[in-house]
């Protein structure tokens, strides 16, 4: 493993980290619910009706965000190296495996973790090894995209 | 739940996912990327995150009520099953692909990113499908059974 010193962002990545914490913690204490993005969303689709609304006031702040940062700062840029069929999998199988686990990386991977929950442990561990497995095949096995 | 505080905490989370790097799914792919260039910034959103988390969580798992009034509704403890691995391994392998997941996803949208314009209804279509086989399933599966704890239930995060 080589470390890209270049590329490796500590101060805004903790940065970030932290204001996505803020997040999460205001959600949980004030709202009393978790900040977890697939079942936010996920809820909207599903029978769950009646809780439209404060789904859908979290979604329009998440979308919104860029429009606000916008006037502060440059976007960053944002690089896919996915061509477009691969893209439509891709989003396919994020929304059932999300949706099916009951969690994603904030719901599992943040909010999870920090409660300690052995369940998101393993999510986490899990989707992370998936990720990293089919990043080195796409990547240096069959040299798909991106290589 | 206080629709301000819902659209507040969505509108601060993506300020994050965006000051910390990781609405550039370039960036979310080159820390999955081990046998390559590796970029450890998305370890440390994670850490960043949790160390706010886990004393937020500490206060909120003692309280029944949010500080706002409504009813405190953290999940409760359930066993490692066969849905939480097979969805994360299946959520694994679509994040490694495209480098996004649901939140860089949809705040990516908000910029316009042309890739996030096909990803999120996609995604959408894959939760859309979730719903759509679950309430089959229940619709399919005897009374009985579905009063089983553990059974057949209406399961979130």
């Amino acid at each position: 493993m080589t470390i890209d010193w270049s590329a490796f962002t500590p101060w805004s990545a903790l940065s970030g980290g932290v204001l996505i914490g803020i997040a999460t913690a205001m959600f949980a204490l004030l709202g009393g619910r978790i900040a977890g993005i697939s079942g936010i969303v996920g809820g909207l689709l599903g029978p769950s009706r009646g809780e439209v609304a404060w789904r859908a006031a979290f979604v329009i702040g998440l979308v919104g965000a860029p429009l606000i940062y916008e006037h502060f700062a440059t976007l960053p840029m944002a690089r896919v190296d996915a061509p477009s069929g691969a893209l439509v999998a891709a989003g396919l199988l994020v929304g059932l495996g999300t949706r099916y686990a009951s969690g994603c990386t904030s719901g599992h991977g943040i909010c999870g973790l920090s409660r300690g929950s052995a369940r998101s442990f393993a999510a986490t561990a899990t989707f992370m090894a998936a990720g990293f497995i089919t990043v080195l095949l796409l990547r240096h096995v069959l040299r798909l995209w991106g290589a | 739940m206080n629709l301000f505080v819902s659209l507040v905490s969505g509108l601060v989370f993506g300020l994050g996912l965006i000051v910390s790097g990781m609405v550039n799914p370039a960036k979310v792919i080159a820390f999955l990327d081990l046998a390559g260039r590796w970029d450890p910034s998305l370890a440390l959103v994670m850490a960043g995150a949790i160390a706010v988390g886990v004393p937020a969580f500490a206060v909120a798992r003692r309280r029944t009520l949010a500080l706002l009034g409504a009813p405190m509704k953290l999940p409760a403890a359930r066993p490692i099953d066969r849905r939480v691995i097979i969805g994360s391994a299946v959520f694994g392998i679509g994040w490694g692909m495209a480098g996004f997941c649901p939140g860089p996803g949809l705040v990516a949208l908000g910029m316009g990113v042309p890739q996030a314009i096909v990803f999120v209804p996609a995604m959408l279509a894959g939760m859309g499908l979730y719903a759509l086989l679950e309430r089959r399933k229940q619709t399919s599966t005897p009374q009985a059974q579905r009063l089983t704890p553990g059974g057949a239930g209406n399961r979130r995060a």
